[in-house]
């Protein structure tokens, strides 16, 4: 018997009973759809996530005091008072292979006041070679020199964020002045928007002010927060941040890296935590979306074997008629292949949609990946398989006279 | 081209033993037109089963064409139905909702014959049993003389050994029921060996030998219709 006659006969029959048909292939639609529709948004959360990531710059370790140890009691990020700028300036004068900046922060969190506007937001305290650092580009005006760091001088450079809450949007505030706890700056420069939120909170809501400022006359401290490493490539980061990591071990007199007063990190290995943690989450709604594609397999089969026995007499017949066992099988699996796959592509479409609809109201980029696309319908052909070969076979062992006498 | 031999059938069923058939033989040759007689449960169902390769025989030897029925697997013996054996059912069996053309070329599916070649030879004997105005109808719109037409058409179609026909007037109105038998007499004049299953002695006077069973026995193996006539 040819594929063709099978599946033309196949749809025939089904179409007899098009409500049981329907009903048959729903469980389907609602797997296959549920399936795509939270594998696809579960990607784009990712896709997001790493955007914002990537776009702090990937070339960058930073290092900062603490170490992240399981079991020890931290204090709040940036209360932490063993590194030093004489620590990054060492990283500097060391001229390790690799190395393209090395820039040292403190980051603190400030009221600040322009007139009659007044908002929270974050301090940091940076050297001249930050803009370059964290490739920042700026919008009006110019960013921090070498010669404002060392003269202490009250200048600041604004994230659009800041310019909008204190100035309103738009407007170039350069040479205007604000008060950081009640000093006043100059506004100097205004960064273009950077968007997103990653590590380091958001880099547009941000005031730069010179590091030897914020430490000795808004904060008081010695201290500094952070040091960020720019490295010429990625091959080099691994290299570069074990260079760092024993120099500072020997700086701060420590014998054994275990006991480490510093953290060295990179951009990827916050990337590849967050990848994990959104992995996670897109296998856990595909694995929930996976059960009701399990239970959409179960219907087939019990409309399979429903068929089956109220097809007894037919079956007797084709087995009179010479049918052999192998055409049996092929003619139920057939239908229940058909039930399936017409069930993945319908729910394949409603998953794409829906998954088009709520990451558009969520606001993240709709991704549609093809490989869970021919997945979706290669599933659900072998669910057909898997579950139409039972009531298939039982359809094929029907003894012939049994079948024919069947009432 | 039919030896029985020996042949028992005994269905077990929860330790309870049903001797259906016991030590049967009888041998059929081309060209017969028999008839086998015999009230319900006597085991002429049984017997024609077997004879359908439909059942296998618990004893003795069924020779079909010098093939031992007796010793082939499922497969094999779906084959010899296709190819060797026409079926007449009581009941016509033919799929609901499908037109008689189709019905018609249904062995031919299986047997593989080209789709062209199927519908031409199914439209021929549909034409032979009078049925070429019917043919895109469906068993539902049949009455049930037409629909037994249709079967015999169906059975004929891979050229078969023999017809086996159980009880085909049983369920037609006795009006047709005599077309029905003009139609088995003149494929049996045309060379066909016809076994047929009938408690009716009207039925089975249209055959030139008539089988009796009881109890799973033959009690009588007549080869003319005369001497039925004459017992009677």
């Amino acid at each position: 018997m040819e594929l063709i006659d099978l599946v033309l006969e196949a749809i025939n029959t089904l179409t007899l009973n098009k409500l049981r048909t329907g009903l048959a292939t729903l469980g389907i639609v609602i797997g296959i759809g549920s399936v795509i529709a939270l594998v696809s948004l579960g990607q784009s959360g990712q896709k997001a996530v790493e955007a914002q990531i990537e776009s702090l710059g990937s070339n960058l370790l930073t290092v900062i005091p603490g170490a992240l140890r399981p079991g020890d009691i931290r204090s709040a990020a940036g209360t932490s008072t063993t590194l030093k700028l004489d620590d990054a300036k060492a990283i500097e004068n060391r001229k390790i292979v690799g190395i393209k900046n090395v820039s040292a922060e403190l980051l603190r969190r400030a009221q600040v006041v322009a007139g009659r506007n007044n908002t929270n937001t974050q301090i940091v305290g940076v050297l001249a070679n930050y803009q370059e650092v964290r490739s920042l580009k700026i919008a009006f005006g110019t960013f921090l020199k070498d010669s404002d760091i060392s003269s202490l001088a009250k200048v600041a450079v604004l994230g659009p964020q800041v310019v909008s809450d204190l100035f309103g949007e738009g407007v170039n505030p350069v040479g205007q002045s604000l008060r950081i706890n009640r000093m006043v700056f100059k506004v100097i420069g205004v960064t273009v928007t950077k968007g997103g939120a990653g590590f380091g909170g958001n880099q547009d809501d941000i005031v730069l002010v010179p590091l030897s400022t914020a430490q000795k006359q808004l904060f008081g401290v010695d201290f500094i927060g952070s040091i960020s490493v720019q490295v010429e490539n990625k091959e080099q980061m691994d290299i570069v941040r074990e260079e760092i990591g024993y120099m500072l071990l020997d700086r701060h007199k420590i014998q054994s890296p275990q006991n480490a007063d510093f953290t060295i990190f990179s951009q990827a290995d916050i990337l590849g935590a967050a990848q994990q943690i959104t992995g996670i989450f897109t296998t856990l709604l595909a694995g929930i979306a996976a059960i009701s594609l399990l239970v959409g397999g179960i219907g087939i089969m019990n409309i399979m074997l429903v068929t089956v026995t109220e097809r007894t007499r037919e079956i007797g017949l084709r087995k009179a008629l010479g049918a052999k066992k192998k055409v049996i099988i092929a003619q139920f699996l057939t239908e229940a292949i058909i039930l399936t796959i017409a069930g993945g592509v319908i729910g394949m479409v409603f998953g794409i949609l829906a998954s088009f609809i709520i990451s558009h109201l969520i606001h993240l980029p709709f991704t549609l990946s093809f490989i869970s696309i021919i997945l979706a319908i290669v599933i659900s052909g072998v669910i057909g398989i898997l579950f139409g070969l039972y009531p298939a076979g039982k359809a094929a062992n029907l003894q012939p006279i049994e079948a024919l006498r069947y009432e | 081209m039919i030896q029985i031999s020996h042949v028992s059938k005994v269905y077990k069923n929860e330790e309870i033993e049903t001797i259906a058939l016991s030590d049967i033989s009888f041998k059929i040759i081309a060209g017969e037109f028999v008839a086998i007689m015999g009230p319900s449960g006597s085991g002429k169902s049984t017997l024609m089963h077997i004879l359908g390769a439909l059942d296998l025989p618990t004893g003795g030897t069924y020779l079909l064409d010098g093939e031992n029925v007796g010793k082939l697997k499922d497969d094999e013996l779906a084959d010899i139905r296709n190819r060797k054996i026409g079926f007449v059912f009581q009941a016509f069996n033919l799929l609901p909702r499908t037109s008689a053309l189709k019905n018609v070329t249904l062995p031919m599916v299986y047997a593989g014959v080209p789709k062209e070649e199927r519908f031409e030879i199914a439209k021929k004997f549909l034409e032979m049993v009078g049925l070429s105005d019917r043919m895109e109808h469906t068993p539902s719109q049949l009455s049930g003389g037409q629909q037994q037409r249709v079967a015999i058409a169906r059975s004929l179609v891979m050229n078969p050994a023999i017809l086996l026909a159980d009880e085909p007037t049983g369920n037609i109105a006795t009006s047709q029921a005599e077309e029905i038998m003009a139609i088995f007499q003149k494929l049996n004049e045309k060379g066909h060996t016809i076994v047929m299953i009938t408690h009716e002695p009207n039925i089975a006077e249209h055959a030139k030998r008539i089988i009796h069973i009881r109890d799973g026995k033959i009690i009588e193996d007549g080869r003319r219709h005369k001497q039925l006539r004459a017992k009677k």
